[in-house]
């Protein structure tokens, strides 16, 4: 291994605005670019949510900051929510942001192997948001198909209404789809090649791992969507006909190449998310995780199982009986690796000496609400069941009591975490409290309802219920009671929002490592400069050494020396 | 706007260089796009008997002679990597070009090929075989123009005694190309 010299930075010439915060090739600033837009995208998420669901409470009249929603617009509001989301957001700050900024610090390197296709890959994500930002605008406004996009809704204008916004939403997916390609490509050389001398396979702080993984498994299915997504551009534009039985093509074709997708896709937001709140919990309990090799080869197993459950969401969609009760096999039995995970991370609780920071509170959430989001997927993933819950408001309750955790509490949790080490400064856990009660329990007064109101029979992407009267129009209340509460949740991002923007000039000094945390970004200097380290650091031991007896410090950062 | 390469790209805890990993990732993603679509393709042709009508009407002689380009092509890339490994950056920038040649073989065999089927009627809209001809030979088309001119830089930069791992890195490159050719050719020209 060659002898790593310091990169001389004293003689490097001062950059330009351009070239640090426009162009940048430092893996924090880019970092910092798909954090920026990953919020914006999040709260425009958020806003759409909260006009969709103004809508359901009270059907026909003028929302508030938006006006009247049509049933066009309905559609295109929850398609852009749910492409919003996973998308733009989930995966930009999950992924991307923690990734970049995260990767190279842990493993004690200067930068990512590739700096400049990690330009790129920004550069040609930005593109895709302007694209589908755009498509918002275009004649016909944005596409209303979904998220999942089935043809022929999403293959032929005369139906989807929105020939511009059905291409440039295409488009602007598959682009964003290439961006993530470029980035997990670096993400997984840097952390296969680039880690400093010492640190083992075991020694890798287990939020890197899940990083890489989902990296990995995004690669291996994402490919096979993006011919799809070529095939769907092409009977949009062409007329071809790959979707249309017609013309010899099959509309389930795009079905399979989407979830075989889609399927290993919320494993590769789940991952990051699980692997952020072993960090946290592993220094707020000031223990060790309780089974490094058994999180990480249960997360191996799941990746791998993550590929043969993706017809669960097509139970219903004309597929094989016997086909169904495969999957219904492989999905039950994903749940398995996943509660494991869960369970390792609560016997690290155990016994632990518990510090409740707003970090530590948010992760703690996301065990309890996504263990719940999980065990109603049984309900979902059993054929049966799923013939009478499929496409209510069951399905949707279940995801989000998945997705929530995972986007917003999980990312909220890191976000938290890694403040002080991105700008020096600490939030105030005060407001952050008050920011944790408020989202944390007003989710689950918007979700819990729409168990209810979805097992008594509310079908998804309706955009008024007064049109189907036999449904439950005595659950109406709960509608509305679920859309008070989105309300309460966004106002309470408030407090947060002025919370991050304050404390990068008002907060308290940080120090180097205000968490007493073991992992490698904790030497750097907060915020790290270009180049992060001034010394680079040897690694001696794995990342989770707290409370070692016999030791006067209840931590021991992995590049102490013996 | 000079770039300092990061200590982190020199690093290598596997032993194998990030050109070449980085490389094996790109490839490791196409096999996944690649064999998605011709997965897709290979399951509607073994429902459609009637498509091996429409496949009968394929140029095997442009297509086969194709083949024989893109191999040789992909000699030519060993050939360059050969060169850059003994440090012989003038060979190694020839042999570049003798790859870039090929490819521009390659996609001129090509256009006339199709330039021909157009005009007799065989074009995308003709059936789905054809449609799903030209969109997976279209995208390897997109691949070989792509990888041409990513080797033209790397041929540029060889010349100024620069970078010269890269040859190896495109060269795996271009093998994955033809590869896919390999696949492309007997799938959508020979199968019946």
């Amino acid at each position: 291994m060659s002898q790593d010299h310091t990169h001389n930075h004293g003689d490097h010439h001062q950059q330009t605005f351009l070239e640090k915060y426009i162009f940048p090739v430092d893996h924090k600033r880019i970092a910092a670019q798909y954090l920026t837009t990953g919020m914006f995208m999040g709260l425009l998420g958020g806003f759409f949510a909260y006009v969709f669901r103004s809508q359901q409470a009270h059907p026909g009249h003028e929302v508030p900051l938006y006006g009247l929603v049509n049933a066009n617009q309905y559609n295109a509001l929850t398609t852009s929510h749910g492409t919003l989301m996973i998308f733009w957001f989930a995966m930009p700050v999950l992924v991307a942001a923690f990734g970049n900024f995260l990767i190279p610090l842990m493993i004690g390197a200067d930068d990512m192997v590739f700096p400049r296709i990690n330009r790129l890959s920004y550069q040609i994500f930005f593109l895709s948001t302007v694209i589908l930002i755009a498509s918002f605008f275009a004649p016909g406004g944005a596409f209303g198909g979904g998220w999942t996009a089935y043809p022929p809704l999403s293959s032929t204008a005369q139906f989807s209404t929105t020939p511009w916004g059905s291409t440039m939403w295409i488009v602007a997916v598959g682009l964003e789809f290439v961006a993530f390609l470029l980035g997990g490509i670096n993400f997984i050389v840097t952390l296969m090649n680039a880690r400093a001398p010492g640190m083992r396979m075991y020694d890798i702080p287990i939020v890197l791992w899940t990083i890489v993984i989902a990296s990995i498994l995004f690669m291996a299915s994402v490919g096979p969507l993006l011919a799809g997504a070529i095939m769907l551009i092409f009977d949009q534009t062409m007329h071809i006909g790959f979707y249309d039985p017609q013309k010899g093509g099959d509309p389930v074709l795009w079905q399979h190449l989407f979830w075989f997708f889609g399927h290993p896709e919320v494993y590769v937001v789940l991952l990051p998310a699980m692997g952020i709140v072993a960090e946290i919990i592993t220094v707020f309990s000031r223990k060790k995780l309780f089974g490094y090799r058994t999180v990480l080869f249960t997360m191996f197993g799941t990746g791998v199982l993550s590929f043969v459950v993706w017809a669960h969401h097509q139970f219903i969609a004309g597929i094989d009986p016997r086909m169904s009760n495969l999957f219904t096999v492989t999905t039950i039995l994903i749940s398995i690796p996943v509660t494991e995970m869960c369970f390792v991370y609560i016997a690290t609780l155990y016994k632990g000496s518990i510090e409740l920071t707003t970090a530590m509170l948010f992760a703690l959430s996301f065990l309890a609400a996504f263990l719940m989001g999980g065990v109603t997927g049984i309900f979902l993933g059993a054929s049966g069941a799923d013939t009478y819950l499929h496409d209510t408001y069951f399905v949707i309750a279940h995801f989000h009591y998945t997705f929530v955790p995972i986007a917003i509490l999980a990312g909220l949790a890191g976000m938290y975490f890694w403040y002080p080490k991105m700008y020096g400064r600490m939030m105030n856990e005060t407001l952050g409290k008050i920011h944790f009660w408020g989202t944390f329990i007003p989710f689950n007064c918007i979700f819990i309802p729409l168990f209810y109101t979805g097992a008594a029979g509310d079908q998804r992407r309706v955009y008024n219920y007064e049109n189907f009267p036999h449904t439950a129009t005595d659950l109406h209340y709960l509608r509305q009671f679920a859309t008070a509460s989105v309300i309460v949740m966004l106002l309470f991002q408030i407090p947060f929002l002025y919370n991050y923007f304050v404390s990068m000039f008002k907060g308290k000094i940080a120090g180097k490592n205000p968490w007493q945390s073991n992992t490698l970004e904790w030497v750097a200097e907060s915020p790290p400069p270009h180049g992060n380290f001034s010394e680079f650091p040897n690694v001696y031991r794995p990342p989770y050494e707290y409370s070692v007896p016999g030791r006067d410090k209840d931590f021991w950062p992995q590049n102490e020396p013996t | 706007m000079s770039f300092q390469r990061p200590m982190a790209t020199e690093r290598s805890a596997t032993g194998i260089s990030t050109c070449k990993l980085g490389v094996y990732w790109v490839i490791g993603s196409e096999i996944v796009i690649f064999g998605g679509l011709l997965a897709a393709y290979v399951m509607f042709r073994l429902a459609h008997g009637s498509w091996a009508h429409e496949s009968a009407h394929t140029n095997v002689v442009a297509g086969g002679t194709n083949t024989l380009v893109l191999l040789t092509s992909s000699l030519f890339a060993v050939l360059a990597h050969q060169a850059a490994e003994r440090k012989d950056t003038e060979s190694a920038f020839k042999f570049l070009w003798c790859t870039i040649g090929g490819a521009l073989t390659f996609l001129l065999i090509k256009s006339f090929e199709w330039g021909g089927e157009i005009h007799h009627g065989l074009t995308i809209h003709k059936s789905l075989f054809w449609a799903f001809y030209y969109t997976a030979a279209g995208i390897h088309a997109a691949h070989v123009i792509c990888g041409a001119i990513i080797m033209a830089i790397i041929a540029a930069d060889v010349k100024k005694h620069k970078d010269l791992q890269r040859v190896e890195a495109i060269g795996l490159y271009w093998h994955f190309v033809d590869i896919v050719w390999i696949f492309l050719f007997p799938l959508l020209y020979i199968a019946k």
